[in-house]
């Protein structure tokens, strides 16, 4: 069913909220075609332009954008210099084609703790704009991801759109697979300095069942350091941090990986993600 | 690349980069890949497989399957008409699995059902009520050596036991060094899925099948007699074929394919998904070799021990072949007298392993090599002086007791190897996505480590003791032009193209048509064992040579010329007593010839019990070196740089064989750092692309490589093999550079980023 606007398509969610959302379709095609899954009213929502378009507040200094944004649009241009840690981490979804295809929308749809541009929505409180056609509400990722592919939208509700802030300070996203390019996240890791409050944010990747914020380490850090502006940091205290924010991690071992090296994987990239906002 | 001069390159002739016939269609998407295949009036077929890697099969109920509607055809091990079971040297693989039988590997075939739409074969398997008891599985080979584990099938839990004692047994070196290897299960993932479609004869006698296989006649073989039909009733043709790699050599949907369509009178066409091909053929065998080599103080290796461990898996495909060529591979292209070797193939409930590129030599490359940087270290040589100072050459004897009478460069492959330029040290400001982690962006180049390993290979070529794996070949002159017809699979490696050139080359023609590769020419052999080019390429070379010389006796004949005086030169019949020339295309269009040749190899010997005898054809050699950067906080690697020097002693086409060594270097890399069927409990974990892993555009090295032309005597044209050796060594080679930059002894390929850092 293809809705006409956004309206339409809020009136199609809640007059039969089990149709399933279909934004860009990486994720769900590859569950029809070798899962199984049988879908019963199918809802695209990339034709929608209101979807499609991202938008800079200036006088907000925020960036919200439309849950049909695919990532290809990140990774460079206007969007990837406001929020470079997200064209970092689009730029590591899948192939050309995927990311062609693939939107944020759909990211957060899935909603897996192995979703590659989540740890920067985590790590900025990105903030989902999630609508009905009776209410809308905002909701941030840490609430929003409510364990292993679950989310906290309810019957009728769909993800229209997220605002990220510009922030004033280094941010950096690093993602570790076996294989260089192409591959599903063993960890990850997104690190955004606030320059102008001082503080540091590391959101995680792949390590726990859903995304997660340091915020322990985030918390010991700016007791050790004052992050306001510049700083530096010695190797002692990226050691820590890295060390630190590991055991913050509960993740499992699978065919990919196991949790001894994710939970070591983590401690490098917090590390060196440190290092380079000091830099 | 550097190649010796001399060799002909006329276009399209021997020596030249032809052009592929089937290349624009491929590159353009019109080629038909046997998954493209429709007939007018086909079902769909499908396929019920156990779930269960060790299970007794109570009951089958196909009840509800029946009452949906679009399902034509349900066949069961029942309604198999000729031989149950299968296999290409033991016939120990069941068609489908018997009531009352047990399964032995997940994902064992019960049932092909056919239906008039994928959807309804889906739903129809969904229906299906398969009752099953489950069985503890065995998944521990050695436990089949000490008969601890009971037999999973009649025919007992050991394939293949071989040892070789040779010379002295109770030599001890000065210098000893030892380690125990373990290789990983690789997969073929070749891109063109199994895929095959039966068109019944009206009457109902006989079938057609288009299927991609390596082998048409020995499928054929196999199916017949599963049909209890005459080989004459069976007839195959090619399906376009995307790859092989040994994972063709076995049947898997040939018989399922071909009894849907004779059930129900209709074509049938079975296509696998990425996920059922994983269940759906062979893998490269899992091993666990311990190798100990004796030396003296000089580094001169005294003796080999090794006992090497082949998980077989359920069933036995091409188990034996695989381990007598690791055993008799386990010297590596070195120097030795002195052997103790103990090997085993073993039948376990993990998945079927067969043929795939290097068939055995992989794992022993891995091993001896790995062993080889052991003994440059415990002798304080590099690793290039301890591998120049034990270099087997020509006249050599193995530890078979086999004399190499193959030409045997082994020292020009080292020497020229290490002659390529290293490349630039990796600087500070690298391309991000040049350091490991790729587009990851875990490191910076201050974080990299980089090591440079090496790997040099012995590999047999054709088949070996005893096989008879003769090659046939058809040329004709008819109306005008020249034919040429063959049974030999094209998967991808470019025969078709070779056989061009070869007729172009002796017939001085342009223009060379192929005729179907199909089952009405004799056998040709199968596309395996790196031994088409020198096969049928030996096939096709006698049988134009054939058609040649008739040619000449009648041109002779009929215009009054000297027989004896006459050939082909360029495109011209060239007359040496006048000078005169006669373009070949003048007088194509007066004869009518026909000749069909078989070519065979020397003959070969079955290894006696103390794994003597001469049981291979030839030799083919091949040295790399890596150059790997690697993160040693987070084991993550970047090959750099291979540069290899390959022993192919003659290049017919250039682009070709660049091909086949970069495309071998790729899928060795694969083995050494990314590539493994993950399996737990007899269960797949990683039957996706997801999940294995292959080498994409961005883990692909630099490869700067060293043809070696010293043309081999024995070769019809005077070039050997060159498929399996690109794969074979540049895994052990990547694998000693990791090791050369982060100092552990990683004795497990593929090398796990967890092997590296924890």
């Amino acid at each position: 069913m293809r809705p006409r606007s956004v309206d339409h398509l809020l009136e199609l969610l809640a007059d039969t909220p089990e149709v399933s959302v279909l934004a860009g379709g990486t994720d769900m095609m590859v569950e029809i075609n070798l899962h199984g899954r049988r879908p019963g009213t199918v809802v695209p929502i990339g034709a929608l332009e209101e979807l499609r378009h991202w938008e800079h507040h200036t006088r907000l200094g925020t960036v919200t954008i439309g849950a049909a944004v695919p990532y290809a649009d990140m990774e460079t241009g206007e969007l990837a210099e406001l929020v470079p840690a997200l064209a970092q981490a689009a730029r590591t979804v899948g192939s050309p084609q995927i990311r062609a295809t693939g939107t944020i929308g759909g990211n957060l749809g899935t909603c897996s703790p192995a979703g590659d541009i989540l740890p920067v929505l985590g790590a900025l409180d990105g903030v989902i704009h999630v609508r009905h056609r009776d209410h809308s509400r905002d909701v941030h990722l840490s609430d929003f991801m409510t364990g292993v592919k679950r989310n906290a939208l309810r019957p009728g509700e769909f993800v229209h759109s997220v605002t990220v802030p510009v922030i004033n300070g280094w941010q950096g996203y690093a993602k570790v697979g076996t294989r260089n390019a192409m591959v599903i996240s063993t960890a990850s890791a997104c690190l955004v300095h606030d320059a102008d409050r001082g503080h540091v944010a590391l959101a995680l990747g792949a390590v726990a069942p859903t995304i997660i914020r340091a915020t322990q380490t985030e918390a010991w850090l700016s007791t050790r350091v004052d992050l306001r502006g510049s700083f530096r940091v010695s190797r002692e205290t990226t050691e820590e941090f890295g060390r630190r924010a590991a055991s913050e991690t509960s993740p499992i071992s699978d065919h990919r990986s196991t949790a001894d090296y994710r939970r070591h994987a983590v401690s490098v990239l917090a590390r060196r993600l440190l290092e380079r906002s000091a830099a | 690349m550097t190649l010796t001069a001399g060799v002909e390159t006329r276009f399209g002739a021997l020596g030249a980069n032809a052009n592929r016939p089937d290349g624009v269609a491929k590159v353009q998407g019109g080629f038909a890949f046997s998954s493209d295949m429709w007939a007018e009036n086909m079902l769909w077929g499908a396929t019920l497989r156990s779930p269960h890697p060790h299970a007794r099969l109570v009951s089958i109920d196909v009840t509800a399957a029946w009452s949906i509607p679009g399902v034509e055809c349900i066949v069961t091990a029942e309604d198999i008409p000729g031989e149950p079971n299968y296999g290409l040297i033991m016939q120990d693989q069941p068609v489908f699995a018997r009531v009352g039988d047990t399964v032995r590997y997940l994902g064992e075939p019960i049932l092909a059902v056919a239906a008039d739409h994928p959807e309804t074969c889906r739903r129809a398997l969904a229906a299906i009520r398969v009752t099953y008891e489950v069985l503890d599985p065995v998944i521990d080979a050695e436990r089949c050596i000490d008969g601890t584990a009971p037999p999973i099938h009649p025919q007992g839990n050991v394939f293949r036991h071989q040892r070789i004692l040779t010379g002295d047994q109770s030599v001890i070196g000065e210098i000893q060094v030892e380690g125990t290897y373990e290789i990983g299960m690789q997969d073929q993932a070749f891109l063109g899925l199994e895929a095959a479609l039966a068109v019944p004869d009206s009457d109902g006698d006989g079938v057609e099948l288009y299927v991609a296989t390596q082998w048409l006649h020995e499928d054929r073989k196999q199916i017949a007699a599963c049909l209890d039909m005459p080989s004459d009733k069976v007839r195959l043709v090619l399906g376009g074929v995307g790859g092989a790699f040994g994972a063709r050599e076995d049947i898997s949907l040939q018989v399922h394919t071909c009894l849907l369509a004779l059930r129900t009178g209709r074509p049938v066409r079975i296509a696998y998904s990425r996920e059922e091909s994983f269940y759906g053929h062979v893998h490269r065998h899992p091993a666990t070799i311990w190798m100990r080599h004796h030396a003296d103080a000089t580094g001169r290796i005294l003796r080999i021990e090794s006992r090497m461990v082949f998980d077989g898996g359920a069933y036995c495909s091409t188990s034996p072949a695989v381990l007598i060529n690791a055993v008799t591979h386990a010297q590596g292209p070195y120097k030795c007298d002195n052997a103790t070797i103990d090997g085993w193939a073993l039948r376990t409930n993990n998945p079927p392993c067969g043929a795939m590129r290097g068939f055995g030599v992989v794992q022993a490359c891995f091993a001896h090599e790995s062993q080889m940087d052991k003994l440059a270290a415990a002798t304080g040589m590099s690793p290039v002086e301890i591998r120049l100072r034990n270099a087997m050459e020509t006249g050599d004897r193995l530890i078979t007791g086999q004399i190499v009478d193959s030409v045997a460069p082994v020292t020009r492959c080292i020497t020229e190897t290490d002659r390529i330029p290293l490349p630039e040290p990796l600087r500070d400001d690298a391309h991000e996505l040049a350091v490991p982690g790729g587009t990851g962006l875990t490191a910076r180049a201050s974080n990299i480590r980089r090591g440079v390993g090496w790997g040099v290979s012995i590999k047999n070529l054709m088949y070996s003791e005893g096989f008879d794996d003769y090659s046939t070949a058809r040329c004709r002159i008819a109306d005008g032009a020249v034919h040429v017809k063959f049974a030999t699979a094209e998967v991808g490696q470019g025969f078709v193209m070779l056989a061009q050139q070869i007729a172009r080359t002796v017939l001085g023609v342009d223009d060379v048509f192929l005729d179907p590769i199909d089952t009405q020419v004799g056998s040709a052999g199968s596309t395996s064992a790196s031994r088409q080019t020198w096969m049928s390429g030996g096939a096709v070379d006698a049988a134009c040579r054939a058609v040649r010389d008739e040619l000449l006796d009648r041109v002779a004949n009929d215009r009054g010329l000297v027989r004896g005086e006459l050939q082909i030169e360029g495109t011209n019949i060239v007359d040496s007593l006048t000078g005169t020339t006669i373009p070949v295309t003048e007088v194509v269009g007066k004869y009518d010839i026909d000749h069909t040749v078989e070519y065979r190899h020397p003959a070969t010997e079955d290894l006696d019990e103390d794994g003597h005898g001469n049981c291979h054809v030839a030799f083919a050699f091949v040295a790399h070196r890596a150059v790997v950067d690697v993160d040693p906080d987070l084991g993550l690697v970047k090959v750099v740089q291979i540069a290899t020097a390959q022993d192919v002693g003659r290049v017919l086409n250039p682009l070709s064989v660049q091909g086949q060594v970069e495309g071998g270097i790729a899928q060795g890399l694969g083995l050494a750092v990314m590539e493994e069927i993950i399996v737990t409990d007899g269960k797949v974990k990683n039957p996706s692309f997801t999940d294995y892993l292959l080498p994409t555009f961005l883990d692909a090295p630099t490869v700067d490589m060293v043809l070696i032309e010293e043309h081999e005597p024995k070769s019809p044209l005077g070039a050997k093999g060159v498929g399996e050796p690109p794969c074979i060594s540049v895994t052990p080679a990547i694998a000693n550079a990791i090791r050369n930059a982060v100092g552990r002894e990683l004795p497990r390929v593929p090398v796990r980023p967890y092997d590296i850092c924890l």
